[in-house]
């Protein structure tokens, strides 16, 4: 069991590491635009939570690559969405901030904090009052908790009695600044305590952040109520593109980089005898291939047409999208 | 100078001349700000001037109405005014009424500052310009600044102002190096006439003024010679500057780039047509953008928006179809 979760984890956050580092050249090369959020450094929360949760509805914030990777949708399709191509995720009109799979119950990237979280108690609401049991995961930063938006939807998920998880990624900043400057409560979780059960865990160690995942999501569908983790986290790039992070000291970055989830998830296996440093070689080798594929797919996509413009608006003879 | 060293000019100046004006806002602080307008005040004036806020759009606004309540004067950055639309209550409910409902016994010298418009593929939550939301709401002003000069006298007159003022600006101006003008006597309220011409009057602000001087230059080549209007302010809009074009030139485009329908160009040619229908020798043109959400492609995007190109053909084509 923890063999194959760890060869799962390492796959999916080396693919989702490799990406990114990827994404990030090919935006200085001018492939890629706009705002571009790595999550390099979050990739044990990202894929410990969709891996844990299985299955049920995702909704995530900007900074959602790596979740929508763990989530199964092919790197190629996001890397032709950051392209802007016709053949990308949400047709190159989303970008970055805006991949969407209804199919996959993967609901986005939203570009406005905090604003997918009464959407997560929505569906919620609506899984439950149709006699499904999966629940949502809703994943959002420390920042968004400071939001009336964020108060709201605990309030409203804990009275109506939904089953979302809220995964808090505290990585200690919104843009430039800390938490301390921000959140009157330093401990996330806390602001949860009183209305569901509440978390935190070491969001580095990406078992660690599986567990915590599995165990509320056991929760969520046997009582169809909310559960709260904080998984204390850290990104190793600047907010987005336009920013170089350059607030933060070195030694601080350099302390959390020495937790790199990755080189925690190989330590942990190859001591363990989870994982050996040939398979993880071969899977290194089937990652390269995957977004060497990726880039060669997003360049040689077309764009869309003009005539995109007004298409997707309105849907004109709507049929029933739920999946 | 840059647009924006000419916003932190004016903040800077202001909290210089009066210990009452603070700022707050997401990132203003320790940062210096999203778009670095606000960079070094808070090494100058110290976080109790110049306060880091939480994610909290309708509470940063409301938090900035009581203290103006109190006689403070805060100037509260939004960080782009797609977030603005959180803080919809307190600007439309509060912000623009809590004056005029108290018989006129609250002052409100507020100033909500805001960066809007389309970049470069933010897409479509980043990209929006929703001027006309705020103009159309009475109680407040809008004040928009499209280079330096605009940007520092008008920022700086809205702080002194005792009422409450959306300051927007363009978020793809900040970098932009502008003449700052010493003019004293700046006064947001009076349209600003960036260029005259006889043939046509074109309206427009924000961003895309220097779009349409860039397109009546290559019209003059046709020989079409265009009066440039640059609305400073939104609400009120100084029609007396445009009538008086208009009765010279005859002719009215407007041009910005938000969905053309409900927005700045529906007003300005309505006010026109009442007023001056019978001087009129075209009917009004508005060039705007698409009734659309800004898509991310960039090709997509930038057929959204009017671009000089498209100001300069559309005019052109406009003005030929009415015997200019
Ligand atoms: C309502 C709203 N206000 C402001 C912003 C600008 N903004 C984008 S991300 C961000 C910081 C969010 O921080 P956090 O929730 O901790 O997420 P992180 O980026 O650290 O993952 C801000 C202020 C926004 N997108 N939406
Ligand atoms: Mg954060």
């Amino acid at each position: 069991m923890s063999q194959t979760l760890a060869e799962k984890f390492y796959y999916l956050m080396k693919l989702g590491r490799e990406l990114e580092v990827r994404c990030k050249e090919e935006y200085l090369k001018g492939n890629i635009s706009g705002f571009l959020h790595l999550a390099i450094g979050e990739e044990a929360v990202h894929v410990g939570a969709v891996i844990g949760f299985g299955k049920g509805d995702l909704f995530c914030p900007y900074r959602e690559h790596v979740l929508a990777l763990a989530r199964g949708i092919e790197a190629k399709y996001i890397m032709a969405e950051l392209f802007g191509k016709v053949t990308g995720v949400s047709k190159g009109k989303g970008g970055s901030m805006h991949l969407y799979e209804p199919k996959m119950d993967f609901y986005g990237g939203n570009a406005i904090v905090a604003a997918h979280l009464p959407h997560a108690v929505g569906a919620a609401y609506a899984r439950k009052l149709m006699g499904e049991k999966a629940g949502v995961l809703a994943i959002f930063g420390d920042g968004a908790t400071n939001s009336g938006t964020f108060f709201e939807s605990i309030n409203m998920a804990s009275l109506w009695e939904v089953p979302v998880l809220f995964l808090c990624e505290n990585n200690q900043y919104a843009i430039g600044t800390h938490i301390s400057r921000s959140s009157a409560l330093k401990d996330l979780y806390l602001k949860a305590r009183d209305y569901m059960p509440s978390v935190q865990v070491d969001g580095m160690d990406v078992f660690v952040v599986y567990e915590a995942v599995v165990k509320a999501k056991e929760y969520i569908e046997e009582y169809g109520k909310p559960y709260f983790i904080e998984a204390l986290t850290y990104r190793f790039e600047g907010h987005s593109m336009a920013d170089k992070g350059d607030y933060r000291s070195p030694r601080e970055i350099e302390s959390f980089k020495r937790r790199d989830p990755i080189k925690l998830l190989v330590d942990k296996s190859l001591q363990m005898g989870w994982l050996t440093e040939e398979q993880i070689r071969l899977m290194d080798q089937k990652i390269e291939k995957v977004i060497e594929e990726a880039v060669e797919f997003a360049l040689n996509s077309p764009e869309p047409s003009e005539g995109e413009l007004y298409t997707d608006l309105y849907c004109g003879v709507c049929s029933d999208v739920i999946p | 100078m840059l647009y924006r060293d000419a916003l932190n000019l004016a903040l800077d100046h202001a909290m210089e001349q009066d210990p009452r004006v603070l700022l707050l806002g997401e990132d203003v602080g320790f940062y210096g700000g999203n778009y670095k307008v606000t960079d070094g005040l808070y090494v100058k004036y110290g976080p109790k001037r110049v306060i880091d806020t939480p994610i909290a759009e309708n509470s940063i606004v409301g938090t900035a109405i009581g203290m103006a309540m109190m006689g403070l004067r805060p100037v509260a950055e939004i960080m782009t005014a797609n977030f603005a639309m959180l803080a919809m209550d307190q600007v439309v409910n509060q912000m623009a009424k809590l004056r005029y409902m108290s018989g006129g016994k609250i002052f409100l010298p507020l100033v909500v500052r805001m960066p809007q418009g389309v970049a470069k593929q933010l897409a479509a939550q980043h990209s929006q310009s929703l001027e006309h939301l705020f103009a159309s709401v009475p109680g407040l002003y809008v004040f928009c600044a499209s280079d330096s000069t605009s940007a520092y006298h008008g920022l700086l007159y809205a702080i002194k102002l005792d009422d409450p003022v959306i300051f927007l600006e363009h978020v793809l101006l900040y970098g932009v190096d502008f003449p700052l003008e010493n003019s004293k006597d700046f006064n947001p309220f009076q349209a600003r006439v960036l260029k005259e011409g006889k043939d046509i009057t074109v309206v427009s602000y924000l961003k895309m003024v220097h779009d349409v001087l860039k397109a009546c230059q290559w019209l003059e080549e046709e020989g079409l010679y265009c009066e440039v209007i640059d609305l400073v302010s939104l609400r009120p809009i100084d029609f007396e500057t445009i009538y008086s074009s208009v009765k010279k030139t005859k002719r009215l485009v407007v041009v910005y780039e938000a969905p053309k329908s409900f927005g700045l160009g529906a007003e300005v040619s309505a006010r026109v047509c009442e007023e001056l229908f019978y001087f009129l020798d075209a009917p009004p043109l508005r060039i705007a953008g698409g009734e659309v959400p800004i898509p991310y492609n960039r090709r997509l995007e930038l057929l959204a928006i009017p671009t000089p190109e498209r100001i300069y053909s559309q005019i052109l084509s406009w003005s030929k179809s009415h015997g200019l």
